[in-house]
């Protein structure tokens, strides 16, 4: 499930700015514990992101996005009381949406 | 010759039957990681995983980022352009083992500036690459970094 993520979305002269920042290890594969044996690669691979029920973004990822990745990005239109909603899926089949309301 | 021609024929119109009809999604959500980019080892290879050839460099994509990175493991990064109906927004870091961080698809709502936040395991060139009415353009940067991301 993962924790849950902070999302941002504010409307200003008729543009929507939404900021995501999601909780994830985001772990590359390249990495070796203590005992010399590789981490094996984790990390969110698809991002999509509606505002008003409506996809405005669909991302694609891989390891080298920084561990509890940070998102911006900026949408013509919305208003107050609308809602953004985000979803990401992980290389594990793991997924998590969350929602918030613009304001 | 022909034969096979002709069977090649019959085949991309029945793919294109099964599309219009909509069996095929072109786009279909969480099933399109672009393993084959993403896994890319050179910068040829990505870019042309992407689609995207040599594209033009072009003064109309914009890196936003500090020029040294205290830390490779956070190096925020935000990718404008200005081009009209840019349709995808991809962020490259030359000397990454994965070289492709992000590749974002916008809709003709979304505004081409996206920012996020990505590891650089050392000093390198990013390049940011954005499709445009169909055509790529690059910019590139290059970031020092004096620690690097990925190794703990």
């Amino acid at each position: 499930m993962g924790s849950p993520m902070k999302i941002r979305a504010s409307v200003k002269d008729g543009v929507t700015e939404i900021k995501v920042l999601m909780g994830h290890e985001m772990e590359t594969g390249q990495r070796k514990d203590a005992n010399g044996a590789v981490i094996p690669a984790w990390f969110i691979n698809e991002v999509t992101a509606k505002l008003d029920g409506k996809m405005v973004m669909q991302a694609q990822w891989g390891p080298s996005i920084s561990k509890n990745p940070y998102l911006a990005f900026k949408v013509k239109g919305g208003k107050a009381g609308d809602k953004v909603s985000v979803t990401w899926v992980d290389n594990k089949g793991d997924t998590r949406t969350d929602e918030a309301a613009v304001t | 010759m022909t034969q096979r021609l002709m069977e090649r024929r019959q085949i991309l119109t029945f793919l294109g039957t099964l599309a219009a009809a909509g069996f095929v999604l072109p786009r279909m959500a969480f099933a399109n990681w672009d393993k084959v980019a993403f896994e890319a080892k050179t910068m040829d290879e990505a870019l042309k995983a992407l689609g995207a050839g040599t594209p033009a460099t072009s003064g109309d994509v914009q890196i936003v980022a500090s020029d040294i990175a205290e830390n490779g493991a956070v190096v925020p990064i935000q990718a404008i352009s200005k081009l009209p109906n840019t349709e995808r927004i991809a962020i490259l870091v030359d000397k990454n083992p994965s070289m492709l961080a992000a590749s974002f698809d916008l809709t003709p709502e979304t505004i081409p500036e996206v920012t996020a936040r990505i590891k650089m395991g050392q000093t390198s060139n990013v390049v940011v690459l954005v499709k445009a009415d169909g055509k790529f353009y690059a910019a590139s940067k290059e970031i020092k970094v004096t620690l690097g991301g990925c190794g703990g």
